[in-house]
């Protein structure tokens, strides 16, 4: 017993159980065939970790409830739909290419190699994130949600209209309901082109690689100056103005930065999927990463990986492969019901969110900060503890 | 000098489309018809609108909760309504008689289911939250959204739904000047304004309306006063849910549709006029209704329906910056 406390207490013991995490993640691949669509789930789950981790920023830390989170989503895919396809085809004659592979090269259209892409998804991610902040900035809580909404539902109006609106002269802003497709595949320099019809597992490293740098920006800004500035503007902003926080400045990089994830989070699920589809850009789509969000944990880190996992599997594994099929299928067609789980997921993703806002609001990994400022942060128990 | 600003600057806001699309009309046409046309359908599609912002309004100035919900209790009312014509074997060919009082008794089925579920949630999802972080009961609220538009989609299925055009709803009444005003408008119209009136009564006249007032004031106070805050909010969400039930009804009636989202649509717009007339304020409600339904109308015509949603969306977000207090609000806490 001894010799375990003591484990506990050395330095290198608080990196054990991340480190075994982040090692056994890398190697999963060699345990599963090439093509398999259970490394298909991981991906996307990666994809949404990475996406609700940057929603966290701006909930979970900075107290800013957005709702329209699905406008970072599409303006990262759409970047890809833009500069990685033919979508632009005729620009420039042959068409543009920056760093792409000999086969892309002979598309006509745009063609920027992927990790420009993804540089170019943050800033305009950062620099959107920074636009739907401004507005925001005289108004409080529920206002901001709404706004936030707003700006999430014309965002994704302008997408799926988007056939309508030409921009640069003849080009259309999107294909309107119809994706924009095929977008070409991840070619990342000195590695061979990926192909996502032959092998996911570049993809999977690649995501990976991704949610990690996500994690360590996640990490290391919680505890710098700056997301202490956050959390005292989520507790209370008059007292943190008073502190000396600037407002402006501190609410506008919380939007920045958790857009910026985004971006990138949804720059690489349109190179994923191979198209880009502004079906997906609907209110739906913010509600899920936020009960992510919330189901882990509002403002824990490691909470909210935890809930983007579990909400991906039950999204694209449990509902469609196992509720949908199968003995649970046969005993709902027994009773005599015609519905399937995938028509009502929004309904569950719903579900998730009164039940956890009602039974356990700091969700399943609190962050203790977050759980002392739910269960004695209230009025009345303020009122009680002055008498 | 900034207040004349914000104040007028909204009222040119919300005129710059009419305005834009008389000019047009007067160019094009030399006359105004289409305009009007567009402005009758506004203000009668706007007496829904009202009816539904009403719920809002009621809602926040009493808890400062923004319902998201209410949305999807407008539209189970109106599910309600085309299941109660079913059961009622209401059809085109109904006479006059068996037609009033078949809808009647929808109206009266289709309020008490909607004000049922409504007060249901508040109880559930908003009551346990009242001392916990103000984002948490918005959140139960959106989760609750969710949770109904599935329900609308096992109970109707996910595409839109034909109803019986039960009165004929564009048939032509009367025509003033060319502009034609249809059933559907007059039935919109004469049916909401006693539905304001009542409430408006209700609320400045009874004793019960008189404890809403109160606890919106100062729910503490209230409670001291020996009000039971609790009952008078379950009180606030009853109404908003019988008026939601009632503009489900004359939605159907008008619009001879359902569809599980249209909650979701009826909701922002509703929310907007809510907003526009300063959220907490009985007649700004009505009147940004009004306002909102011709907004629509003009959009739907002119720009294309797949617009409006953003064309309604960029009108919220203007005022809520601008001038969060609307039209004739009164500073509210949230404008800070």
């Amino acid at each position: 017993m001894t010799a375990l406390r003591g484990l506990r207490k050395a330095r290198w013991a608080k990196y054990v159980l991340p480190v075994t995490a982040v090692v056994a993640a890398a190697l999963l691949p060699f345990f599963r065939p090439p093509l398999d669509g259970f490394l298909d789930d991981c991906i996307l789950a990666l994809i949404f970790v990475a996406m609700a981790l940057g929603l966290n920023l701006i909930v979970g830390f900075a107290g800013l409830l957005d709702l329209g989170y699905v406008a970072f989503y599409a303006f990262g895919a759409t970047a890809v739909g833009w500069w990685a396809s033919n979508h632009f085809g005729g620009f420039n004659g042959d068409g543009l290419h920056i760093g792409v592979s000999s086969f892309t090269e002979s598309q006509p259209g745009i063609h920027v190699n992927f990790l420009l892409l993804l540089i170019g998804a943050i800033l305009i991610c950062a620099l959107a994130g920074a636009i739907i902040g401004l507005p925001t900035l005289r108004l409080r809580g529920d206002y901001i949600a709404i706004v936030t909404l707003a700006f999430g539902e014309i965002v994704g109006r302008f997408m799926q209209n988007g056939d309508e609106v030409t921009v640069f002269n003849d080009y259309a802003l999107s294909n309107g309901r119809e994706s924009i497709a095929p977008v070409d595949q991840i070619d990342l320099p000195f590695l061979d082109q990926f192909d996502s019809a032959l092998n996911l597992r570049p993809y999977y490293w690649t995501m990976l690689g991704i949610v990690l740098v996500v994690l360590f920006v996640n990490l290391r800004v919680r505890d710098s100056r700056l997301g202490r500035a956050w959390v005292a503007l989520r507790e209370d902003e008059v007292a943190a103005a008073s502190m000396g926080v600037p407002l402006v400045k501190t609410k506008l990089t919380a939007y920045a930065v958790g857009g910026a994830i985004g971006g990138l989070a949804g720059c690489f699920y349109g190179a994923y999927l191979g198209s880009v589809n502004a079906n997906q850009f609907q209110f739906g789509f913010s509600i899920l990463i936020l009960a992510m969000v919330i189901l882990g944990g509002l403002g824990s880190i490691w909470g909210v990986v935890l809930g983007a996992i579990a909400l991906t599997f039950v999204n694209y594994r449990l509902i469609p492969d196992v509720l949908d099929q199968g003995a649970v299928n046969d005993l709902k067609n027994d009773l005599g019901l015609s519905f399937t789980f995938s028509e009502v997921a929004f309904g569950i993703f719903g579900f998730v969110l009164v039940l956890m806002m009602v039974m356990r609001p700091q969700g399943l990994l609190p962050e203790r900060r977050r759980q002392i400022e739910l269960t004695e942060g209230t009025e009345e128990s303020v009122f009680e503890a002055r008498i | 000098m900034l207040e004349f600003i914000s104040k007028y600057g909204l009222i040119a806001l919300l005129l710059a489309l009419p305005v834009y699309y008389g000019i047009q009309d007067l160019s094009d046409d030399g006359n105004l018809t289409r305009l009007g046309d567009n402005l009758v359908d506004g203000l009668s599609n706007g007496a829904i609108w009202a009816l539904v912002a009403l719920g809002y309004t009621l809602v926040y100035g009493i808890i400062e909760l923004i319902n998201f919900a209410h949305g999807e209790i407008f539209m189970l009312g109106a599910f309600t309504s085309f299941a109660m014509w079913g059961a009622l074997g209401l059809t085109e060919s109904t006479g006059a008689g068996g037609l009033i009082v078949g809808l009647l008794v929808s109206l009266v089925v289709a309020m008490f289911v909607s004000a049922s579920i409504n007060v249901m949630i508040e109880r559930v999802a908003y009551r346990p939250l009242r001392s916990a972080p103000k984002l948490a009961p918005l959140i139960t609220a959106v989760g609750f959204s969710f949770i109904l538009q599935n329900v609308g989609i096992l109970w109707y299925g996910a595409s839109q739904r034909a109803v019986p055009d039960l009165i004929e709803s564009q048939r032509e009444l009367f025509n003033i000047a060319g502009i034609s005003i249809s059933r559907g408008d007059v039935l919109a119209i004469a049916a909401t304004i006693p539905l304001v009136l009542l409430l408006t009564a209700f609320i400045g006249g009874s004793r019960l309306g008189k404890a809403m007032r109160a606890t919106a004031q100062d729910p503490e106070a209230a409670r001291l006063m020996g009000i039971n805050v609790d009952t008078t909010i379950s009180l606030t969400f009853l109404l908003g849910g019988l008026l939601a039930g009632a503009a489900g009804l004359i939605n159907t009636l008008y619009q001879t549709s359902v569809w599980f989202f249209q909650g979701f649509t009826a909701g922002l717009i509703a929310f907007t006029a809510a907003v526009m007339g300063g959220i907490g304020n009985l007649r700004g409600a009505v009147l940004g209704g009004f306002i909102i339904g011709c907004i629509q109308q003009i959009s739907d015509n002119r720009i294309g329906n797949e617009w409006t949603p953003a064309v309604i969306f960029a009108y919220l977000v203007l005022i809520m910056t601008f001038r969060p207090q609307g039209l004739i609000g009164e500073e509210t806490r949230e404008a800070g």
